[in-house]
């Protein structure tokens, strides 16, 4: 009971004239962001994190949340309509969007995925509502001992399940951990790292400085060498009797779209894992599972409605580690975790102690968040596909300029626009190199933490490194830690084994 | 595609030894007094594991099965080499010459040159973009952008203004 007080508190702030223009402003931004194709939540985020600073921080993560959550909505778009995925996140919803274009379903495709992603965030949020403050309550007993223990785990999901190439994976950790140590040594206050002797280098490297460079320039470089000729967008229109189809149809998806969004929802808490994993999971299981599995992937609506509950409810999972344990589920939500610190908020369970208007504005900002993003998502396909036809080299310019004059505004130095310069060029080499760019992103937020929790412990255990393993819960995440690392091994393990056997059978 | 792995692992390598060699400026083993590694432990170490995989990654390449094929597009790599340099020219002028010519004149550039855009697209966009950066930036949350040179001609604005 206590809960709904707190969440109808919570919608005193989000419903404040203010918050609900930010939200409708921030899921129409989102929604575009993520319709165009290359360009997904992280981007956005990290392009108009810099832009905040007219808002107070709490409308501000408002806005940024509503960009993430439309940005989920908006993948959809381009990959029914061009058959390019607008954000890795909405992947699998080409395999039967697109098909349902191609045969003139384009507009009740567009309406199952707004649907879809509608269920599969609120299911989510009611998930997310219940299980936030209990956790915030566990993670209220962690001392430093845990902390650390808790960001090795989160690391060594990248190992284990990230998918990635196992040595390179631990290359961007290793990187974004190092980046996060230049500056001022937090223990013992002296500079460390200062490259070049530039003064620049004394207040540490941004996250955001990282972000916009990899995520804004980069994939502008990234986007320039993998296309330059504008797509063909099919054309889709939306009338109430197509909608009230669509609604009937989606009616029957009920059993596929909860078990999208609960999956998704777990899944999305991982920080390896994520909205794309939890979007091909969710239409592996609708697909095996359905009666009419043998059409997938030639049109079938339900394998739109499947990703699109998934990976939205992803991002509402991967929201909950970040803001109950300080521990980002995403590399967006390592932004916004580096956006509350940036304005001073420090995340963690304490912040639902200290700050309990502002957890639970948030989180009732996400509940009005999905009802205008399934609104403005339907009502205005007819602006998305005109968006979509808008040629990539006007894009480009703009989101180029965007992140010089972002990069510049937080700090205003020219030493950071030259690092975003830097990051964005090596950024765009490693990922055509194939080295993964969420760790690095997550490493360069939560080195400080990981640092100060390891020093912190050792200076008052008097240097005894058994103190993680002896406490219990830094114990049992130190080994799950363990096993996370050695998955790889114990899988490449098994199949050797396996291949042993056969020629015996 | 080798020769670009072989590169970028090198190249990582090398980062993290220079990583290294600056982490040393603080003690980076144990330090007895107050328990735990000094200031430089930290990155050093992790420095090191980083150069051990980058260092994987690069005797991998020398196994028979390494992927082969192209790292660049080298039609497109052009066009990507041309707006690093396009990028790198405008950051070097904005504290020269300023913000309100440095980015039109790159807007310019990406528009009608690069992308081989219509007068009537490219010229909204060029001066509308500085207008909306003024406003927002300056007007709005008071962040003023670099102007060199051209800062006298931005004292009337002030004045209107602040």
């Amino acid at each position: 009971m206590e809960m709904l007080a707190h969440l109808a508190d919570g919608f005193a702030t989000s419903l404040s004239p203010l918050n609900i223009l930010i939200v409708v402003l921030g899921v129409t931004a989102g929604l575009f962001i993520g319709a165009m194709p290359g360009l997904g939540s992280v981007n956005g985020v990290a392009i108009v994190l810099p832009l905040t600073f007219v808002v107070p921080p709490s409308s501000a993560i408002i806005l940024l949340a509503a960009i993430y959550y439309g940005a989920m909505y908006g993948g959809a778009i381009s990959s029914i309509l061009l058959g390019i995925p607008g954000a890795s996140t909405a992947v699998a919803t080409t395999f039967d969007g697109r098909p349902m274009a191609q045969q003139g379903k384009a507009g009740l495709a567009l309406i199952a995925a707004a649907v879809a992603s509608f269920v599969g965030g609120t299911i989510s949020v009611i998930l997310f509502t219940l299980f936030a403050a209990p956790l915030a309550d566990i993670a209220l007993k962690f001392g430093p001992a845990e902390e650390f223990a808790l960001v090795l785990m989160a690391f060594t999901t990248f190992v284990g399940l990230g998918g990635d190439d196992i040595l390179k994976t631990i290359v961007m950790i290793c990187l974004g951990l190092v980046l996060s140590t230049v500056g001022l040594d937090l223990i013992s206050g002296q500079p460390r790292l200062i490259f070049f002797d530039q003064p620049g280098f004394y207040s540490g490297i941004s996250f955001l400085v990282l972000a916009i460079g990899v995520y804004g320039i980069g994939e502008v470089l990234y986007t320039i060498e993998t296309s330059k000729t504008a797509p063909h967008v099919t054309p889709a229109k939306i009338t109430l009797k197509e909608l009230g189809a669509g609604l009937r149809e989606m009616n029957k998806l009920w059993r596929t779209m909860t078990m999208g969004s609960v999956l998704g929802f777990f899944v999305g808490m991982l920080p390896a894992a994520g909205a794309t994993p939890a979007a091909l999971m969710s239409y592996g299981i609708a697909k095996s599972t359905s009666k009419t599995g043998h059409t997938f992937g030639k049109g079938n609506i339900e394998g739109v409605a499947a990703p699109e509950t998934a990976n939205n409810a992803a991002s509402t999972g991967s929201l909950l580690p970040m803001l109950t344990l300080g521990i980002p589920g995403s590399p967006t939500t390592a932004l916004l975790l580096g956006g509350m610190v940036m304005w001073g908020l420090v995340p963690g369970p304490m912040l639902f102690i200290e700050d309990p208007d502002f957890v639970w504005g948030l989180i009732s900002s996400l509940y009005t968040a999905n009802f205008a993003a399934v609104a403005i998502n339907i009502a205005l396909i007819p602006l998305f596909v005109w968006a979509l036809r808008m040629p990539f080299t006007v894009l480009c310019a703009l989101v180029l300029v965007l992140c010089i004059v972002g990069g510049f505004a937080p700090s205003q130095k020219m030493h950071d626009v030259w690092l975003i310069a830097g990051f964005g060029v090596g950024g765009y080499l490693l990922r055509k190199a194939d080295y993964p760019m969420a760790p690095l992103v997550l490493a360069l937020v939560l080195g400080p933490l990981m640092e100060k929790s390891f020093r912190q412990t050792l200076i008052a255990e008097r240097g005894d490194v058994f103190a993680f393993i002896e406490r219990p819960l830094s114990g049992a995440f130190m080994a799950l830690a363990l096993l996370f690392f050695l998955l790889p091994l114990i899988n490449y393990l098994r199949k050797s084994a396996k291949r042993k056997m056969a020629p015996a059978e | 595609m080798i020769a670009a792995d072989r590169l970028i692992a090198a190249a990582l390598m090398a980062l993290s030894v220079y990583f290294m060699v600056h982490a040393t400026v603080l003690p980076i083993g144990w330090n007895g007094e107050t328990g735990g590694p000094g200031g430089g432990g930290f990155p050093f170490w992790l420095s090191a594991i980083m150069f051990a995989a980058a260092g994987g990654i690069l005797i991998r390449t020398f196994r028979p099965g390494a992927r082969t094929g192209s790292f660049f597009d080298l039609t497109m790599i052009r066009s990507v080499l041309a707006v690093v340099v396009a990028l790198i020219v405008t950051i070097a002028l904005m504290p020269v010459v300023g913000t309100y010519i440095a980015l039109p004149l790159f807007l310019f550039w990406y528009l009608r040159i690069f992308g081989d855009h219509r007068w009537a697209v490219t010229l909204p966009i060029t001066i509308l973009t500085p207008v909306f950066l003024f406003f927002f930036f300056e007007v709005t949350v008071k962040i003023l952008l670099p102007k060199g040179i051209t800062e006298p001609l931005f004292y009337p604005l002030y004045a209107m203004f602040f």
